[in-house]
This record gives structure tokens, sequence and C-alpha cells, in this order.
């Protein structure tokens, strides 16, 4: 298969659009195209942390047998949450065979699942598989002077053995930024929690703490902040509405990509369109 | 919200122990668990002292907030050095209840609107985290 099978999951077909739409571009852009499972489910959202808990396991499971079913290793996901879901829910099953049997013999009209397939989320395919030189070259438009700060979040660092990088100090959305010309910021809240799902009951709170991660981007005079994940975005960007005042938008990172590398991937904010280096771009009218 | 009474079980700390797979003992209090956590300030018990009434099967903890605060950020799980996994501690005492069906959450009560606007994954694991 030319490509590489692509879970995208709920939120990348609803209120993300923008994220998958990106993505697409991008992975196409760079020779290796995102191949949509074929009859993929929710993952689940959260790897149900109760020790003898495998019903909340099965959804995942079956994304990993629709991904044996196309005769792929492999599969990436976008979305930080759904990576998060499948890849623990893969580290259980492709290690613990009785549970593996156990939920195999439940689904009994599913294809039995065999234990092999790896999930990978997408930065970790820019990061191994394409590299960051080969990201460099594809750029045409170097986002020069943009300043990015990076947003991890949690499910893409942790816990330790399912994240793509260190969970204290990962580096991989900086290399990334760097990649495109952009200059990426640190700033001390790139791994704090946004409050997630609590929005759904205690809006209040996640206002609260999403809005202590945007200050903090701010105050390293970050321009724009990207993230993985669907719900982190929604969340900073909510805390901003809502609070009013100077706002700084929230990006997928894929949009970010796809900005600097020229190709058509929906509305990108002002920041990005109308920076000082862009203008300059246009202005030598080559 | 009006949080719903669950029956004092004997054997507390077994319980969630057998759910959560971790051993409460191994805690020594240093409360890096704590120090860390982004939603600390609205538990009326920290993540530390969770553990500690744990360890004392002391019910109280089932009575406050901090399971239902907890969103399994993780920050204490990649950070405690004698390798507790809190959050799985808290899914074991939520357990407890969702498997009484004793819900935390109802989107009933909100508009379609309010529903629409929000991410899918938000909703799922909100009624995945507190609904049995």
């Amino acid at each position: 298969m030319k490509g590489i099978a692509y879970f995208p999951g709920c939120s990348l077909k609803d209120t993300a659009k923008d994220f998958e739409t990106s993505a697409r571009a991008v992975m196409e852009a760079l020779g290796l195209p995102l191949v949509e499972l074929e009859r993929w489910n929710c993952c689940g959202t959260v790897y149900s942390l109760a020790a003898d808990d495998l019903m909340h396991q099965l959804a995942s499971m079956r994304d990993l047998i629709r991904t044996q079913e196309m005769g792929e290793p492999e599969v990436v996901a976008a979305c930080a949450m759904c990576y998060n879901t499948l890849k623990r829910v893969s580290l259980r099953v492709n290690a613990d065979v009785e549970a593996r049997d156990k939920m195999n013999a439940f689904m009994n009209k599913e294809t039995d699942y065999e234990g092999s397939i790896e999930v990978r989320h997408l930065l970790e395919i820019l990061r191994d598989r394409i590299g960051w030189e080969r990201v460099s070259e594809r750029v045409t438009q170097p986002l020069d002077g943009l300043a990015v700060a990076p947003y991890y979040g949690c499910t893409l660092v942790r816990p330790r053995e399912a994240g793509i990088d260190d969970p204290d100090a990962p580096t991989v959305m900086r290399d990334l930024i760097e990649a495109l010309g952009a200059t990426a910021v640190p700033f001390p809240f790139a791994t704090e929690c946004c409050g997630s799902y609590q929005v759904v009951d205690r809006r209040d709170l996640v206002i609260e703490r999403s809005d202590r991660v945007v200050r903090s981007a701010r105050r390293a005079h970050a321009q724009v902040i990207v993230t993985s994940c669907p719900l982190c975005q929604h969340n900073l960007e909510q805390a901003q509405q809502e609070l009013g005042g100077e706002t700084i938008p929230v990006l997928y990172f894929t949009q970010l990509v796809a900005a600097a590398f020229g190709v058509e991937a929906g509305e990108l904010p002002a920041a990005i369109t109308a920076r000082p280096a862009a203008a300059g771009e246009t202005g030598r009218g080559n | 919200m009006v949080r719903k009474r669950l029956e004092r079980m004997e054997n507390l700390r077994e319980k969630v122990e057998e759910l959560s797979g971790q051993n409460v003992y191994a805690c020594y209090q240093c409360g890096m668990c704590s120090s860390g956590c982004p939603l600390a300030e609205e538990m009326d018990l920290l993540p530390n002292q969770v553990i500690r009434a744990l360890q004392f099967d002391d019910w109280t903890v089932m009575e406050a907030n901090a399971m239902w605060v907890c969103a399994s950020c993780l920050a204490c799980e990649v950070r405690c050095p004698k390798g507790i996994d809190l959050a799985a501690l808290m899914e074991g005492m939520r357990q407890l209840y969702l498997r009484k069906t004793l819900d935390h959450v109802s989107i009933d009560g909100m508009s379609r609107e309010e529903i629409a606007a929000l991410p899918q994954i938000a909703l799922v694991a909100s009624l995945r985290k507190k609904t049995g």
C-alpha cells in the first residue's frame, strides 16, 4: 500500500475538521498519504484505568483488528487522545495474551486480533519516518519570525510507556516548528493539563486552567499556540473567548506545516497570513 | 450536581487496590503528586491525602470531590518516586460508585447547541469517566 493506515477519530470528522484536512494535505505533500481505516469506530477516548476492565478496551481493539484486516503493520492517529487510547490498548493486548484471548472470544464475530499492530502518532511519523531534514526541504513559505508555543498537554507524553517523547521535557514539536523556519518559544505550562473532559460538567475549572496555559504562552511572547489535541484546542480557545482581552490563535501542528508547505488546507489566522515576513515574501513578487 | 451517596463498604483499601492494581502502602507521603497536580487546588482532599486516607480505610475519601476533579492527566503518575499510579486509584474509587450505577454527570440538562459545541472526545470521555 502506498501510504500509511490512518485512524481519524470522531472529532476530526466534526469539530476538528481543519486538523484532518491539513493532516491529509501535509502527508500527501510528503509522499506518504493517510489511508483511512475502513469501518473504524470511536476508540473510546480514554483508556480505562481499572485493572479488570476489558470491556472498555474493546472499541480500540476493534480498530486494531480493522488495521490487521488491511494487512498493515501499524496505524497512525493525529488526535492525541485517540493516539493515547489506541496506544495503551495496543500495549496491553499485544503483551497480555490472556486479556487478548478473552476479548477475542467475546467478539466472536470478529477476526481474532493477533497482537502485532503498532500504534503511532503522526508527529512520530514526521520525526522518525520522514525526518526533519525532509520536512525542511519541502517548505516553500518559511515561517521566519513567527513565535510558536508548542503545547503538548497530557496524552502525547504521558504515561511514559505510551508517550512519544520525554514526559517532562518533550522536544518533538519544537523541532517541527524549527524545521518550518519558525521560532519555538518554550513556556512553563507546555505539558500542563488544560482540564480536559472536565469541560462538560466543570467548565469553570477548565476555563481557569486553560487560561493559565494561554497566559503562560503569551508571557513567552508566542504569537501562535500549536497542539495535537482537539480537546486542548477547544478548551484554550474557549478560555480566550470567555475571558476576552488579547487572543492568540490555537492551531493544530498540521495547519502550521500546511502553511509552511504552501498547501491548501483551509483558513489560517492573520498571525500567519499577515506576518511582516509573509507580506515581505508576497512583496518580492517573484 | 447532587452527589449521590454510596453505602459504606468494608475493606475500602483492598477494593480500591484490586480495581486499580496499585499498592497504597508503597506511598511514603512525599507530596510530589499534590505539588504537581494541576487541579489540586480544586480538591477538598489533596492527592497525597487521598492515598493516606486509603491507607487507613478512611471512608471520608469516598465523600471528597478529589476523584471527580481528577482528569487523569497523569502528571502524578510520571513523577511518583514510588511508581504509584494515583490516577488509577482515583479510577478505582470512581468505579465503586459507577458500578452501583451512581452516575456523577448527566447531559440531560444540556441544550443541543451546548452539546454540539463540545468536541466528541470531551463528551465521550466525560461520560466514560463519570457514568456507569
